[in-house]
């Protein structure tokens, strides 16, 4: 492919939609979790396409997957940055006392299992969307969008290591806010 | 291990990312700890109810035809486009579902025949199946169809006029086997079929449509000619031409 290879190739489009397309609803779904909002996870997946077939020249693997997230990233950064004012934080912006917040509660009394169980999707997407960014980010590639270890750190651009950690930590805090929910009144 | 290792370790012990030797460790450390055996247990019942939960979006149709409207048109959905569409299970599938039932509700000759000579235009597309001899040169692509069909395709050379010849093959379409001479303009391919008719009429070309291909039939000396290509319309009269031209031209000389 010529470096000044148009947009408007056929051929290319058709390589692009081929490889890309599929992937329409993960990224459309990290999207969603990432901005909260429809309208603008719709935008930003329209945003992350048309960048991404402008550099698919450019894409060398390794897959299709992560790359079209970390396209995806990008676009939501400039989204927060643009929500700047409504202190809305970006998704590097890591709190740093979430990051030390002790791992462990203590001991319920109520059977825990019993609990994890019974939450309905409605109740656990509600507690994922709450959950702070970048361990939120973390936890959604991981149990929804499935990738692995090696992926997230590629999408994210961070060290295995520190996915692992961020992870724990997004687990951890699911689970208090789970075990938080059930203290509730009905 | 330690309880602090652990921590970490236990979630890439669920998610199947530690080697054999890591997880023994961790399962070693947890047959001893229970406050870490409760924690795996309370994590994976977690990640089940996470996974059960189906939490993922399913993109908006309007969003599917938002990418694909401002994506450059390849004329149309590839074969394997049309394939996915179904594995997708989306507005997509659904929109080349009715493409399919509008096919096959399609009953009269003319449109089943050339629905037939589409499938095979697609068929050719699949790896492997476009040619079966392959070759430029006229003169080893026509001796080729001898007493493989009960008509000789006119092969013709049409390189100097843009469209290079590919080679030959055999193919099915209405019950019977039918040549197909191949050729190909940039990265498209074009199919050009062609069969024996019992009727000597002359019918002039024209272009039809049919699952985002361009197809373009006409009747000449006996023989019916369907050319299928993903090429624009224009450019497949310009191959027509051509071919009718030079056909033409080798008849006189």
């Amino acid at each position: 492919m010529p470096a000044n290879a148009s947009n408007d190739d056929p051929d290319r489009a058709r390589r692009f939609r081929e490889a890309a397309l599929p992937y329409l609803d993960d990224v459309y779904t990290l999207a969603r979790y990432l901005l909260r909002n429809a309208t603008d996870a719709e935008d930003a997946v329209q945003e992350c396409y048309l960048r991404a077939l402008k550099h698919f020249d450019t894409y060398r693997g390794p897959a299709m997957k992560p790359w079209l997230f970390a396209i995806l990233r990008n676009v939501c950064h400039a989204e927060y940055a643009r929500r700047a004012t409504a202190a809305v934080p970006s998704l590097d912006d890591m709190p740093e006392a979430a990051e030390q917040t002790p791992l462990w509660r203590e001991q319920q009394e109520t059977p825990e299992t019993q609990i994890l169980r019974e939450r309905d999707a409605a109740t656990i997407r509600r507690l994922v969307e709450a959950l702070v960014e970048p361990f939120k980010e973390t936890f959604i590639l991981r149990e929804i969008n499935n990738l692995s270890y090696r992926e997230i750190a590629d999408t994210v651009g961070a060290p295995v290591g520190t996915v692992m950690s961020r992870l724990a930590r997004a687990r951890a805090m699911l689970r208090s806010a789970w075990m938080a929910e059930e203290e509730l009144p009905k | 291990m330690t309880c602090e290792e652990a921590e970490i370790l236990l979630h890439a012990l669920i998610d199947g990312e530690l080697d054999a030797g890591h997880a023994r460790e961790v399962e070693a450390h947890v047959a001893s700890c229970p406050r870490c055996a409760a924690a795996l247990t309370a994590y994976r019942e977690m990640s089940r109810a996470v996974a059960t939960a189906d939490l993922r979006y399913a993109a908006p149709a309007a969003l599917r035809a938002r990418i694909e409207s401002a994506l450059p048109q390849t004329r149309q959905p590839s074969r394997r486009g049309v394939l996915r569409g179904f594995a997708m299970g989306s507005a997509v599938s659904a929109l080349a579902a009715t493409g399919l039932v509008a096919i096959v509700l399609r009953q009269d000759d003319q449109q089943r025949i050339l629905s037939e000579v589409v499938s095979a235009h697609l068929r050719s597309l699949q790896a492997g199946h476009l040619t079966d001899v392959l070759s430029t040169d006229q003169h080893t692509v026509k001796p080729w169809f001898n007493g493989k069909l009960d008509v000789a395709p006119p092969v013709i050379d049409l390189t100097a006029q843009g469209f290079t010849l590919v080679g030959g093959r055999l193919d099915y379409v209405d019950a019977r086997a039918i040549g197909a001479v191949v050729y190909r303009r940039r990265q498209h391919v074009i199919n050009l079929f062609v069969a024996q008719t019992a009727s000597p009429e002359h019918r002039p070309p024209r272009t039809e449509t049919m699952q985002g291909f361009n197809c373009r039939r006409w009747s000449n000396r006996g023989l019916n000619f369907w050319a299928v290509s993903d090429l624009g319309a224009d450019e497949l009269v310009e191959f027509v031409d051509k071919f009718e031209a030079a056909m033409q031209a080798n008849t006189e000389g």
